[in-house]
């Protein structure tokens, strides 16, 4: 691994964090922002900075970095450039979980509803994917498999909301489909933080087991890795990270396409390395994007999602004409 | 065939006059009329519907589609289209033009009569303005040019969103609202089943303005037309003031 990438990173999310807490609509100065956050006093300025920026700033790195590492983790085990939460339909799955728990009821019974069902959503369509393309399974058969359930996903998410009594929810659509961190709280953080937590622990130990299935299964099987508990424990953590993060933010995609594939000609190929090295990466990203969707158009409300795509289909378009050449 | 257009002729017709209301006056949410609209025949806006009752006049609004008032002007209708009112004078006109059409001139008169003594006996009340804001699914807020802002000052409120720079009822982030910090934050009532538009009525930093206010107060079915109910919220509005004046002197 070339030396100083994991401590750039870090510095990188320090600084992207700080300049997160420090822009928005409201013009503060830098010495009222941190004495707001600091003091805990009910002023407006300290309102403006824990309850609405903190929480934006917390989401955007804990979605970021969620997001990197499940796609590192999903690639280290399909051995798979092309595998990534958002394309295979995992987060779209995950969205229709927690619409139909908001329009059912469910999320307001209950706190933890919402990520519940997002979690469901999400494990069944990363069962249903893995169960089509299977492990052996080509790019094409994965992607294919992806695109199925997403589309199938996507659509019935604009059915419920479509059939939703309430007259806002039908424009939320292209929120649930893009993501957005715009006016989350603390709440939101809150129900996310059990499951990413567990997400992430269970997806961050699984390098050893990933750098001997580069072998092959056979010879990861006579080095006393378990591949039926190593492919549990994939699911599940996936499931976790990503049903709790589009319950909260939506869909955002591209994430774990992009980065594990920038980072990996800097760690070489091992996937135990590139694990970590993604989840700071991914939160690099998220961190920047929304950012940027607060540069860009202050007043509009610009998806998060849309930027995200905006680097990562032509990446995937990239990926997909060498995966061709490399066939030939 | 207009919500507003419902709530004008229920209360002028005569008897046996009016034949029929749209659905949505039967929506308690928007129309404070629900209960009396029970009383008439539905319609669903469609032109076919309408044509079959074979009425003398038809009411619509300015935002009905084109389309269903041609072909019903088409089919020899009478449609009579009502604008949006964005003042409280555009109450007493829409009130007197209902009661010409509908031959009810003495009963338009009355009401405006009315209108006119509560609006005045409102505006008479003069101490210093608290400030108020109203904010809505999506982070929308009401300014100049807009009834609900016409109401607030006759309420005896002032708009802090106007002196905040927004205008004309756009979007305000919820960090600027956080930051001007009036003494009433006016929302709007939910609709049933969730959406992500209206959490951000219930979002923390909303919740906190509203904590150790004096009240809160909700927009509701009162202000959604331009009709003599606007004086009833401005009403409601003044009494919450004067509570509100009594507990912080």
């Amino acid at each position: 691994m070339k030396r100083g990438l994991l401590p750039g990173l870090g510095l990188a999310i320090v600084l992207l964090f700080a300049a997160s807490l420090l822009i928005g609509p409201a013009q503060l100065s830098i010495a009222d922002s941190l004495s707001g956050l600091m003091a805990g006093d009910d002023s407006p300025v300290a309102l403006v900075m824990r309850e609405i920026r903190l929480p934006r700033a917390l989401l955007a790195l804990l979605i970021g970095a969620s997001l990197g590492l499940a796609g590192a983790a999903m690639q280290g085990y399909l051995r798979n450039p092309l595998a990534e939460p958002g394309l295979i339909g995992v987060s779209a799955s995950a969205a229709l979980g927690a619409v139909i728990a908001i329009q059912s009821g469910f999320a307001a019974a209950f706190v933890l509803g919402l990520p519940l069902a997002a979690l469901a959503g999400a494990l069944a369509a990363v069962l249903l994917v893995m169960a089509l393309a299977g492990p052996g399974g080509t790019s094409l058969t994965l992607i294919l498999a992806g695109i199925a359930v997403s589309a199938l996903a996507s659509a019935l998410t604009s059915l419920v909301l479509n059939l939703s009594p309430n007259p806002f929810a039908a424009s939320e659509i292209v929120f649930w489909m893009m993501g957005s961190l715009e006016d989350r709280s603390m709440i939101h953080v809150w129900i996310a933080l059990p499951f990413m937590a567990l997400g992430l622990l269970l997806l961050g130990t699984l390098g050893r087991g990933l750098d001997a299935l580069t072998l092959g299964e056979d010879a990861a099987q006579a080095m006393g890795i378990q591949v039926s508990r190593l492919r549990l424990q994939l699911v599940f953590g996936t499931a976790c990270v990503v049903g709790a993060g589009t319950a909260v933010a939506g869909a955002i995609g591209f994430v774990g396409l992009v980065v594990p594939h920038i980072l990996r000609p800097f760690v070489g190929a091992h996937p135990s390395r590139l694990l970590w090295a993604s989840a700071l990466g991914g939160a690099v990203m998220v961190l920047t994007a929304d950012i940027a969707t607060r540069v860009i158009l202050p007043d509009r409300d610009l998806k998060l999602g849309v930027l995200t795509a905006l680097v990562g289909a032509p990446l995937f378009l990239h990926l997909i004409l060498k995966l061709r050449k490399e066939r030939l | 065939m207009n919500l507003c257009t419902d709530q004008l002729a229920m209360l002028l017709a005569a008897k046996g006059q009016l034949l029929s209301v749209s659905q949505i006056s039967l929506d308690s949410h928007v129309s404070p009329m629900a209960k009396e609209a029970a009383n008439y025949r539905i319609n669903y806006g469609q032109a076919e519907d309408i044509f079959l009752m074979q009425p003398d006049l038809v009411l619509a609004g300015e935002y009905t589609p084109r389309s269903t008032v041609n072909m019903l002007r088409g089919l020899g209708i009478r449609v009579e289209i009502f604008s949006i009112t964005t003042t409280l004078d555009g109450v007493t006109s829409q009130l007197a033009k209902m009661g010409a059409l509908l031959h009810r001139e003495a009963e338009a008169e009355r009401m405006i009569t009315d209108f006119e003594a509560r609006r005045a006996a409102l505006a008479t009340d003069s101490e210093t303005p608290p400030s108020a804001i109203f904010y809505y699914a999506n982070g929308f807020t009401s300014g100049r040019g807009s009834m609900a802002n016409e109401v607030l000052e006759l309420a005896g409120f002032s708009n802090a969103a106007i002196a905040a720079g927004y205008d004309s009822g756009r979007k305000m982030p919820l960090e600027v609202l956080a930051l001007t910090d009036p003494d009433l934050v006016i929302t709007s009532t939910a609709y049933p089943g969730g959406s992500r538009a209206e959490d951000i009525l219930q979002h923390p930093a909303v919740k906190a303005l509203q904590r150790g206010r004096a009240a809160t107060a909700v927009t509701d079915h009162d202000w959604v037309c331009g009709t003599p109910f606007v004086m009833r919220a401005a009403e409601k509005l003044a009494t919450l003031r004067h509570s509100m004046n009594k507990v912080q002197p």
